[in-house]
C-alpha cells in the first residue's frame, strides 16, 4: 500500500536523479505557497468574521471583495515609513525580521506528501516531500517557535513606548508558559509514533484503528493520533497553540482595548506588514504540524475511491486550512482573557492535565505492548527486515541506498522488538 | 571539506565576535541577544559535528527559553537605559584585557593551541540522532539512567524550593 498516489515517477528523468531534487521542489512550493496564501487567509478570516456577526464584510474591491487585501498591501508598500525619534534603531528594523523568518523556517520540516519513485530494477521507494528530512523534525520546529518570540519581545522594546513595552513582556511570559503545555502533548503523539521525524509519525498513523479492524480503515481518520492518544493532547494543542500565535482569545500581547496595538503601535508601513505576514505564517505552521500530527497529515480521512483519487498535499492543506478555519471561529467567538485566567488556563490546568495524561498514555502503551520497554536494543543492522505486521510503508519497501539513510530510520524501533 | 572549513571559520568568527560584543555592550537589551547569537552559532556546531539532538535542544532551553526569561527580567526591572548601567572610572576593563592577553600568553607558552586534536575521521552521520542518544543514556546496560534521574530530581527540587522562598504564604 503505497498511501493514496496513483503517480509513479522514474529515479532517473533524462539522467537526472529526481529524488535528490525533492528538498527543492518542497522549499519552493513551501515557500510560494505560505507568501502566496497569506493574503487569501486574511480574505478568509473577514469574510468568515463577518459571517459570524451577521454583516456583509469587504464587497468593494473585486468580486466579495477578493482584491481588498492587494489593495491594503499596495497601500502598506507606498506609505510612508514613519519612525518614532527615540527608538532603538537596529532592534526597531531586526524586530519585524525576527517575527517573519523562524515562522518561514518552521515550515522546512512539514511533510506535505509522498512521493512514489520507480527504481531502475523496477522496485518502489517512497520520498517524503519535505525541505528537511532530520531526524529531529519536531524539536527543530518547536526551536523555531521559540525563536518567533524575539521579533514580538524587541519590537516592544525598541519603541520606546510603553504600551509596547508591556506588550512584549506580556509576550513573552505567554509563550513561556504554553511553551510547557504544547511539549507535553506533542509528546504524547511522539510516544505513540516512537520518533520525532514528521514523516514517520505521518506513517505511523498509517494503521489499522484496532487490531482486528476491517482493512479499509487503514489509515483513516480512526487510526489518526487525535483519537488514540485519546483527544486531550489534541485539545491541549490546539489551546496552546492558539496562545503561541497570540490569537484571540489570547491576544493579550496585542490587546487594544488596553495597549492601543500592544508590540506594533510604533510599527508602520512594511513593518507592520511583516508582523501581520508573521502572525499568519506562525498561523499556518503551527497548524500544519497540528495535521502532521494529529490528524494524519497527507493521509485521506479514508480509503475509497473519491478521497483516494485526490493527491496528499491537498489533503494537508484541506486539514490546515481547517485549523485557520478554528482560528478564525474562536476569534468571533471568545471573548478576550483576563492575564490572570490566561496564566491559570496554562500553568494550573494545562500543565498537570498534560502530565498526567502523558503518564496515562505511556502506561497503556505498556500495557498493550509489554515488549516495548525491556528489549535489549539490538545494534543497527543495515537491511533488517521489520517483524511487525503493520509497519509503517516506508519501511516495508525495498530502499535503495541512495536514499536508505533518509528512511531508514525508522528502523530502530522495530528491532528494539526482537527478543 | 573545504566548504566545512569555510562554514567553521565563518562561524568562528561570528560566534567569537558575539561573545565579544556580548561582555563590551553597556546596553543589557544588546548583551543578551548577542549571547543569544553565540548559542545560535555554538547550535550550528553542534549541528556541523553531527549532534543534530544537542543542536536543536541547545537552541530549544537556552536561545528560546532562558534568554527568553533574562529578556523579560531585563525588562521588567527597565534596565534599558545605558547610563544606569555604566561603570565610570573603574580598572576592571583593563584588568580583564590584561589577564585575557596573559591567558593567551600562557596557551602559546604551554604549546597546546598548535597540537589541539584535529578530527581526521568522518563523523558518522547518525552519531546525535534521538535514537543513539536515548540508547546511550537509557540502555540497561549503560550506567547513566540513575544519575539523569537524579539530575531531573535535584532540578526539581531546585524550582520548588525557587517557588517557596518567592511565596512565603504558601
Amino acid at each position: 500500500m503505497l498511501g493514496q498516489l496513483a503517480i509513479v515517477f522514474p529515479e532517473y528523468w533524462a539522467g537526472i536523479h529526481l529524488p535528490s531534487l525533492v528538498p527543492y521542489v518542497a522549499l519552493v512550493g513551501i515557500l510560494v505557497f505560505i507568501l502566496a496564501i497569506v493574503p487569501g487567509l486574511i480574505w478568509i478570516e473577514r469574510v468568515v468574521i463577518a459571517f459570524m456577526q451577521d454583516r456583509s464584510g469587504p464587497n468593494r474591491v473585486g468580486p466579495r471583495g477578493l482584491l481588498q487585501t492587494i489593495a491594503d498591501g499596495v497601500k502598506l508598500f507606498f506609505k510612508e515609513d514613519f519612525r518614532p525619534r527615540s527608538v532603538d534603531l537596529r532592534l526597531y528594523y531586526l524586530a519585524p525580521v525576527m517575527a517573519m523568518i523562524p515562522a518561514l523556517a518552521g515550515g522546512a520540516v512539514l511533510p506535505l506528501q509522498n512521493l512514489t519513485f520507480r527504481h531502475p530494477d523496477g522496485s518502489l521507494f517512497t520520498v517524503p516531500l519535505m525541505v528537511g528530512n532530520v531526524n529531529i523534525g519536531l524539536l527543530y520546529i518547536l526551536a523555531m517557535s521559540g525563536l518567533q518570540v524575539y521579533g514580538v519581545v524587541l519590537a516592544g522594546w525598541s519603541s520606546n513606548n510603553k504600551y509596547s513595552l508591556l506588550g512584549g513582556l506580556r509576550a513573552s511570559a505567554q509563550l513561556i508558559s504554553y511553551e510547557l503545555s504544547m511539549g507535553l502533548a506533542l509528546l504524547c503523539g511522539v510516544l505513540m509514533a516512537g520518533s520525532l521525524q514528521l514523516d514517520h509519525v505521518v506513517a505511523m498513523q498509517n494503521q489499522l484503528p484496532f487490531p482486528g479492524a476491517p482493512e479499509i480503515l487503514r489509515g483513516s481518520f480512526l487510526s489518526w493520533f487525535w483519537l488514540k492518544t485519546g483527544l486531550i493532547p489534541v485539545i491541549i494543542y490546539t489551546i496552546a497553540m492558539i496562545a503561541e500565535t497570540n490569537r484571540a482569545p489570547f491576544d493579550l500581547p496585542e490587546a487594544e482595548s488596553e495597549l492601543i496595538a500592544g508590540f506594533h503601535t510604533e510599527f508602520s508601513s512594511m513593518k507592520f506588514a511583516m508582523f501581520f505576514m508573521g502572525e499568519y505564517a506562525t498561523m499556518l505552521t503551527v497548524s500544519g504540524l497540528n495535521a502532521a500530527m494529529f490528524w494524519g497529515g497527507a493521509l485521506p480521512p479514508i480509503n475509497i475511491v473519491p478521497f483516494t483519487l485526490i493527491p496528499g498535499f491537498v489533503w494537508f492543506i484541506i486539514k490546515v486550512m481547517f485549523g485557520i478555519f478554528f482560528y478564525v471561529w474562536l476569534r468571533a467567538t471568545l471573548p478576550r482573557l483576563r492575564y490572570d485566567a490566561l496564566m491559570n488556563l496554562g500553568w494550573k490546568r494545562m500543565l498537570p492535565l498534560g502530565l498526567v495524561w502523558l503518564f496515562v498514555i505511556a502506561s497503556v502503551n505498556l500495557a498493550l505492548e509489554p515488549g516495548k520497554s525491556d528489549a535489549a536494543p539490538a545494534p543497527l543492522a543495515p537491511g533488517a527486515t521489520p517483524r511487525r505486521p503493520m509497519a509503517p510503508p516506508s519501511a516495508r519497501l525495498p530502499v535503495p541506498l541512495s536514499t536508505a539513510s533518509a528512511t531508514s530510520a525508522a528502523k530502530p524501533r522495530e528491532d528494539n522488538r526482537t527478543p | 571539506m573545504t566548504f566545512e572549513i569555510v562554514l567553521f571559520w565563518i562561524l568562528a568568527l561570528v560566534s567569537v565576535g558575539a561573545s565579544i560584543l556580548m561582555v563590551a555592550n553597556v546596553n543589557p537589551v544588546r548583551s543578551a541577544l548577542f549571547l543569544v547569537l553565540t548559542f545560535l552559532c555554538v547550535a550550528v556546531f553542534y549541528v556541523m559535528l553531527s549532534a543534530q539532538f544537542i543542536a536543536a535542544v541547545q537552541i530549544i532551553v537556552y536561545a528560546g527559553a532562558i534568554m527568553v526569561l533574562f529578556l523579560f527580567v531585563i525588562m521588567l526591572l527597565n534596565l534599558g537605559a545605558p547610563q544606569a548601567l555604566r561603570e565610570r572610572g573603574t580598572l576592571q576593563p583593563y584588568a580583564a584585557v590584561a589577564l585575557a592577553l596573559l591567558f593567551i600568553l600562557a596557551l602559546l607558552g604551554s604549546n597546546s593551541l598548535v597540537t589541539l586534536p584535529h578530527a581526521q575521521v568522518p563523523v558518522d552521520p547518525n552519531l546525535g540522532t534521538v535514537q543513539n542518544i536515548g540508547l546511550k543514556l537509557f540502555a540497561q546496560e549503560q550506567p547513566w539512567l540513575f544519575p539523569f534521574e537524579v539530575t531531573s530530581i535535584l532540578l526539581l527540587v531546585a524550582i520548588v524550593g525557587a517557588i517557596v522562598m518567592a511565596k512565603r504564604k504558601v
